[in-house]
């Protein structure tokens, strides 16, 4: 790893003029894929600006039909959160099911939207929710965020506060992990607000998607008997892991499989 | 790049030191303290073999840098052993032959704790779900489960 400068500020504000005034400064919050990426030498930034000390940044409330997971909390204070497990239990599942459990004890769900894994679990999720994503100086709704691999709309030296979700009438998430690195080969997320429901992919393209058709389908009629094979194969990843048509299967088959157990 | 003052509880001793921002845990625990009992496997976070506790709980010491453990406290596997006798959960291991070549051990024990501090009566399914962070290439993992058994039992019963 090649040597930063490291900072550890108190406030959201220090934290962004210590960002203004560095070369090329990156955020650390959990660190689980900023600094693996820093040891491989892939990124080298001037200086680590550590959010972690950030008062404010760690708290998970719920307002009527509300919940707001602060930024830096971590997926194991995410799975083990009375208010979640009451409001969106399969939320907890989701976050319990990322890594390892030291992966989780450091890895943060701000971390992981902001870092915009396609393979990653939240961001597949938090577009499926109705959810907005706070940030220190406006609030950006989830279907506005996640523009590409690895990419958001966040502007460089944004900071994410707060995730805001309205909680659902249901919410599953299901992956296909790879067996070493726990990321999803492909993911299904499922929320449905009254007859309203959005059907996300994880893993299987080079950013979280809505999957349209099954959306639609499901929203007509909550049942299994899906369209199939209506995402097209252009679209969809190919690696050692899984073929296109793999994926493609896979999508349709934890969708049914989601509707099934529940 | 300029060096930083941490201060940092290891084992219940306090260090107060200057070091390079980009030090890892695991690199000042080996290299600066000479505790090599915590060991460097895959070094990508993936095999657990480095792992420590830091608050109760396992955390993977090849992926944290010192600088963000600032004014915390961490333990060891040197720190198990207290009066010359072993840990439970080490004393298990033993007894069960909980291990072959021995690389992954105190990682696995480290994280075997850390999940008896959390669940003191785990079942295997709970056990064996809690090991997916750490790797072992010798045992298949069967010896490694009745190690945790035991030492979660003698553990519960020594309180």
């Amino acid at each position: 790893m090649y040597n930063f400068n490291f900072h550890s500020p108190n406030t959201i504000e220090e934290a962004i003029n210590i960002y203004n005034g560095s070369e090329e400064p990156k955020f650390l919050a959990g660190g689980m894929t900023l600094l693996a990426s820093m040891k491989q030498r892939l990124i080298a930034p001037s200086d680590l600006i550590d959010l972690r000390n950030i008062k404010d940044l760690s708290e998970i409330s719920s307002k009527e039909n509300h919940i707001t997971i602060g930024s830096l909390c971590t997926h194991s204070e995410v799975s083990n959160n009375v208010i979640i497990k009451n409001k969106i239990k399969n939320l907890a599942k989701l976050a319990n099911g990322i890594g390892d459990p030291a992966v989780r004890k450091m890895g943060t769900i701000g971390g992981s939207i902001a870092n915009s894994d396609p393979a990653a679990d939240w961001p597949a999720a938090i577009l499926a929710l109705k959810a907005n994503i706070k940030t220190n100086n406006r609030i950006i709704l989830n279907r506005d965020l996640f523009i590409g691999m690895f990419e958001t709309s966040l502007e460089e030296n944004e900071i994410i506060t707060s995730i805001e979700i309205q909680v659902p009438d249901f919410f599953d998430y299901i992956k296909f992990p790879n067996p070493a690195s726990r990321y999803a080969i492909v993911g299904v997320a499922i929320a449905k607000y009254d007859s309203n429901v959005i059907v996300t992919v994880s893993g299987a393209s080079h950013k979280p998607f809505i999957a349209d058709a099954l959306s639609e389908s499901l929203s007509k009629n909550f049942s299994s008997n899906i369209p199939l094979k209506t995402i097209s194969l252009d679209e969809l990843n190919e690696d050692i892991h899984a073929s296109a048509e793999y994926r493609a299967n896979l999508i349709d088959v934890l969708t049914k499989k989601i509707i099934n157990n529940n | 790049m300029h060096e930083i003052s941490i201060k940092i509880t290891i084992n219940e001793k306090n260090y107060e030191k200057s070091i390079l921002p980009n030090t890892l845990l695991i690199d000042f625990l080996r290299e600066e303290l000479g505790l090599t009992g915590t060991h460097v496997g895959c070094d990508t976070s993936q095999c657990g073999a480095c792992m420590v506790l830091h608050n109760n709980e396992a955390l993977k010491a090849c992926s944290i840098l010192v600088a963000q453990l600032n004014n915390q406290e961490i333990t060891t596997i040197e720190h198990l052993q207290k009066d010359n006798k072993l840990h439970p959960m080490q004393n298990a291991f033993r007894n069960n032959h909980g291990l072959q070549c021995g690389f992954c051990t105190p990682g696995m024990i480290m994280s075997a704790i850390s999940l008896i501090n959390e669940n003191n009566s785990p079942t295997e399914e709970e056990i064996r779900k809690h090991l997916e962070g750490n790797l072992c290439r010798c045992t298949g993992y069967q010896n490694i489960v009745k190690s945790i058994e035991e030492g979660a039992k003698d553990m519960r019963e020594k309180g």
